[in-house]
């Protein structure tokens, strides 16, 4: 197929798109280029000026967005639900009005009861500077969020950026309907620093960077069922994984939330004992070998890979 | 934290009609542009918020430097700044009427 073939074949959103890193990319260019062409509608926008209340207390800069866009779309020619997280203000932390944006996002789509939510995560946890409003945040967020899923609402975490997801940020993912990550995006609560000053060096040393990617890291997660699917670090990947997530899920429930316990339970049970990742990945099947090549294995070999040796999860997430 | 403002006649209309734009990001060294069209085509106004105090002066350079250089007229221009400095400044004003014109980034 020569080049003028695919372009004239490809859909018009792979061409605006095309190679352009989610890592790399702003919250807006990922909501942009993420949904079909010029359809993004934003609620409470830039102009309205909704920062935060707090940060000028402590003499920050705010941010007219608070750091969170949120708003409605199509993707493929569905509507969506969509709000994402500037991880470069603030790393992309919660605070006040950035934590209310997204809980009023999920209300409406609670109250629709049918239209999907995606969030686009890059988040240390909770604002330092708001930490009572911003904790309290995450809790409205949580609740929001389960009684969307309550209502049929499906809500699709996506985690590439380069805050990574941790703290409060780490709790709402668990939340999801499903999540999909990136060798790049990292999900947690505690993050690397935290353990080491809370528990030593000899816990978790955060300047090997080579474990803290295999402990946190997307293809960690991705082995370990914690992320659904795995994503290349691309806007046109994350789409199209969106896109199966939102059409594979399954609905929510007390037998989904049954099967979740059971599935935690023997996770405890089979890889408690082990002392590293790659011990739990040799654990779920992988060979020497394998395990040894996860972190250079290229996206498609590790997807392919992981697709082979992750654990049945029924209708667990 | 400083606030400052400045209002020029502006030479040139801004070209385009969309009503605004934002660019940026709230960052150390970085700062966000939110641009408007909401003045009369003469008039340009830029509202700025910034965490490096006493740099007054060097604002008040860059931005009629930009408003004689660049096609501003009718435009407001809100900043929230993290400390950027005077080129990126100027690099993120052309890019607000760029932006506002009509080209995508």
């Amino acid at each position: 197929m020569n080049a003028s073939t695919i372009e004239a074949s490809a859909p018009s959103h792979v061409l605006r798109s095309q190679g352009v890193s989610w890592y790399e990319a702003s919250a807006r260019q990922r909501i942009d280029l993420l949904l079909d062409a010029g359809t993004f509608k934003e609620y409470i926008g830039p102009e309205q000026r909704e920062h935060s209340p707090h940060l000028q207390v402590f003499d920050l800069p705010e941010q007219f967005d608070d750091g969170i866009a949120v708003g409605r779309g199509m993707l493929a020619g569905a509507p969506v639900f969509i709000a994402a997280q500037e991880g470069r203000f603030m790393g992309g932390a919660f605070g006040e009005v950035h934590g209310a944006k997204l809980t009023g996002l999920l209300r409406a789509a609670r109250d629709l009861g049918s239209i999907p939510v995606l969030i686009l995560f890059d988040t240390g946890g909770v604002r330092l500077q708001e930490a009572n409003a911003g904790e309290l945040a995450i809790a409205e967020i949580m609740r929001a969020l389960i009684e969307a899923r309550t209502a049929g609402v499906k809500v699709i975490g996506l985690i590439g950026g380069r805050a990574g997801c941790y703290g409060g940020g780490g709790l709402i993912a668990g939340c999801c309907s499903a999540l999909a990550v990136s060798e790049q995006g990292r999900i947690s609560v505690s993050g690397p620093e935290v353990i080491e000053t809370n528990r030593g060096v000899e816990e978790f040393d955060s300047k090997d960077r080579a474990l803290v990617w295999r402990t946190m890291g997307g293809k960690h997660r991705r082995l370990l069922g914690g992320a659904d699917a795995f994503s290349d670090d691309s806007i046109d990947a994350f789409r199209e994984t969106a896109l199966a997530l939102i059409a594979s899920t399954p609905g929510f429930g007390i037998e989904v939330l049954k099967a979740e316990q059971a599935r935690l339970a023997s996770r405890l049970d089979r890889f408690g004992t082990c002392g590293d990742a790659v011990d739990i990945w040799k654990a779920e099947g992988l060979s020497d070998a394998q395990a040894e090549a996860v972190p250079a294995m290229p996206a498609p070999d590790f997807i392919t890979l992981a697709n082979k040796v992750q654990e049945a999860r029924h209708d667990a997430r | 934290m400083e606030n400052l403002s400045y209002r020029y006649s502006a030479p040139r209309r801004a070209g385009g009609s969309k009503p605004l734009a934002l660019v940026g990001v709230v960052a150390s060294g970085n700062l966000e542009v939110l641009v408007e069209r909401v003045l009369p085509d003469t008039e340009c106004q830029l509202e700025i918020k910034t965490a490096a105090e006493g740099f007054g002066p060097v604002w008040a350079a860059v931005t009629s430097d930009f408003v004689a250089r660049r096609a501003a007229g009718g435009l407001k221009l809100s900043i929230n700044d993290g400390g950027a400095r005077p080129d990126t400044v100027a690099l993120r004003l052309a890019q607000a009427v760029r932006v506002i014109e009509g080209d995508e980034q």
